[in-house]
């Protein structure tokens, strides 16, 4: 494939990303919204949300203007190398911050100079895998500061919180996350969780459940339970969006695992704000897009 | 109720919190970097005095010579508790729009001066910039990049909750007494 149609396929999946919710997101929103009483805060909250959703879609403009990290994972088939692909996004979201789909978000963390195109070391953050057929499959998600400075790791037992190496105690540390995010992380947030891991792929995997659709049911039965508990726990908590007060704290709750070493038990907890945005396609060998992945 | 400028402390003393307010005149965004600058003793390079700071990094490009804003929702305003308070005294800023809410310190200053914290939306970036209607300058974008620069900003009709008044009321200190009391009694 030509190197120029593949980054303009990337530029239009930066400027949907961007731009457009996916509808399962929007669903979970519009059900959030039926749950609050008219004329309250949290009320307002969602209308004021649900109007931006709609804005940002024919404007063509960035939903959030905390465009994030940008988070991609690619798998590569045989027609497209590392190297090809990097150049191309990178490309592609130069242009996409050129002209405004994305905010100048990169900045060297030692001089605190911004790089005003995205890129630099670690941005944007790529994870390649190799496809097992003959399409190239691209997902990517903008990851807000607000929600990442709220995302958080326990390490088990925890004693404030009487959390031990087992379900309960990771039943505990999760609450106790949506608890510390009000406000902060723009609610009502959606938890991504890893328990078990290391540091490093506890968090990456925390992150990679966030692609499961909002409203499926995860396939471990014990985890299943643990995610409907959980969430009906953490919106009986009352923290609402924005942290006004409300029904809906959490929209919902993807719990994934690592196997761990004896000695290290965390909990890895990815929040995502309710800007949700992520998206990807699956493109053929002669630049088709033959499938968008979370349409809006 | 409408806030218009100049944003004097007696109209800033009338409102409580739970008031939904809409903004109308100039207000200046300044995050991190400006906070900081501020507080080890940078000069402002513009008026402070009754002014409204915004916890904002705008999207801005420059379209035939001319500044447009493509997105402009509020940042979360925590980070600045260290700063804000003793920023609001010193320079006579009498509100600040964010997200998240501050903590006591920014309360009490609040009280102090005659201040007030007004909660925009969170990621409606969109319907914010939708009321920027002017962007009137900017100042230290050379130093601190686009999104952590001082823009002012000309807003019509800025839709914003007030979440802490100069009464010494704060809805985010209410929800995170109520919230914790729930959370507690769910562990046991």
């Amino acid at each position: 494939m030509d190197a120029k149609v593949l980054q303009k396929n990337l530029l239009e999946l930066i400027r949907r990303t961007s731009a457009e919710l996916p509808s399962d997101v929007v669903r979970a929103i519009e059900a959030g919204a039926r749950k609050e009483a008219a004329g309250s805060n949290a009320k307002y909250a969602f209308d004021v949300i649900r109007e931006n959703i709609g804005m940002a879609k024919v404007k063509s403009q960035p939903l959030c203007q905390d465009t994030g990290t940008i988070i991609v994972y690619a798998e590569l088939p045989s027609w497209c190398d590392e190297k090809t692909f990097r150049k191309a996004y990178e490309k592609a979201t130069a242009e996409a911050t050129k002209v405004g789909y994305l905010r100048q978000n990169s900045v060297d963390a030692i001089t605190g100079a911004n790089s005003g195109d995205n890129l630099g070391p670690g941005s944007p953050s790529f994870h390649f895998h190799q496809a097992s057929g003959k399409a190239l499959t691209v997902r990517m998600m903008l990851k807000g500061g607000g929600c990442e400075n709220v995302s958080t790791q326990y390490s088990l037992p925890d004693a404030r919180l009487g959390a031990g190496r087992d379900l309960e105690g990771v039943r505990r540390c999760i609450l106790d996350s949506a608890l510390q995010a009000q406000g902060k992380g723009c609610g009502p947030g959606i938890l991504g969780v890893c328990v078990g891991g290391d540091r490093g792929t506890g968090y990456i995997a925390a992150k990679e459940t966030l692609f499961r659709e909002m409203d499926d049911v995860n396939e471990d039965p014990r985890l299943a339970k643990l995610e409907k508990r959980i969430l009906k726990e953490a919106n009986s908590l009352g923290v609402g969006p924005m942290g006004f007060g409300g029904a809906t704290t959490l929209m919902g709750v993807k719990i994934t695992h690592r196997n761990r070493v004896p000695a290290s038990f965390f909990v890895s907890v990815a929040y995502m704000c309710w800007a949700f945005r992520r998206n990807g396609f699956v493109l053929s060998e002669g630049g088709r897009i033959t499938r968008w992945l979370y349409p809006s | 109720m409408l806030l218009e400028a100049p944003f004097t402390e007696e109209k800033i003393r009338a409102l409580h919190v739970g008031d939904l307010v809409e903004i109308t005149g100039v207000i200046f965004t300044g995050r991190d970097a400006v906070h900081k600058y501020l507080h080890d003793g940078g000069k402002p390079p513009v008026d402070l005095k009754d002014s409204i700071i915004y916890h904002c990094g705008p999207v801005v490009v420059k379209e035939n010579g001319k500044w447009v804003v493509k997105a402009a929702g509020p940042t979360t305003s925590a980070r600045e508790e260290p700063y804000q308070g003793p920023l609001m005294e010193q320079y006579g800023i009498r509100a600040v729009i964010g997200k998240g809410g501050m903590g006591p310190k920014t309360l009490q200053y609040c009280q102090k001066v005659g201040g007030v914290y007004l909660h925009a939306i969170g990621g409606a970036a969109q319907v914010l910039a939708e009321r920027v209607v002017a962007v009137k300058g900017v100042h230290l974008a050379e130093k601190f990049g686009s999104p952590e620069a001082i823009w002012e900003f000309q807003v019509d009709r800025f839709p914003a909750v007030v979440t802490m008044d100069s009464h010494g009321q704060s809805l985010h200190a209410q929800v995170l007494a109520e919230s914790t009391e729930k959370f507690k009694s769910l562990l046991g």
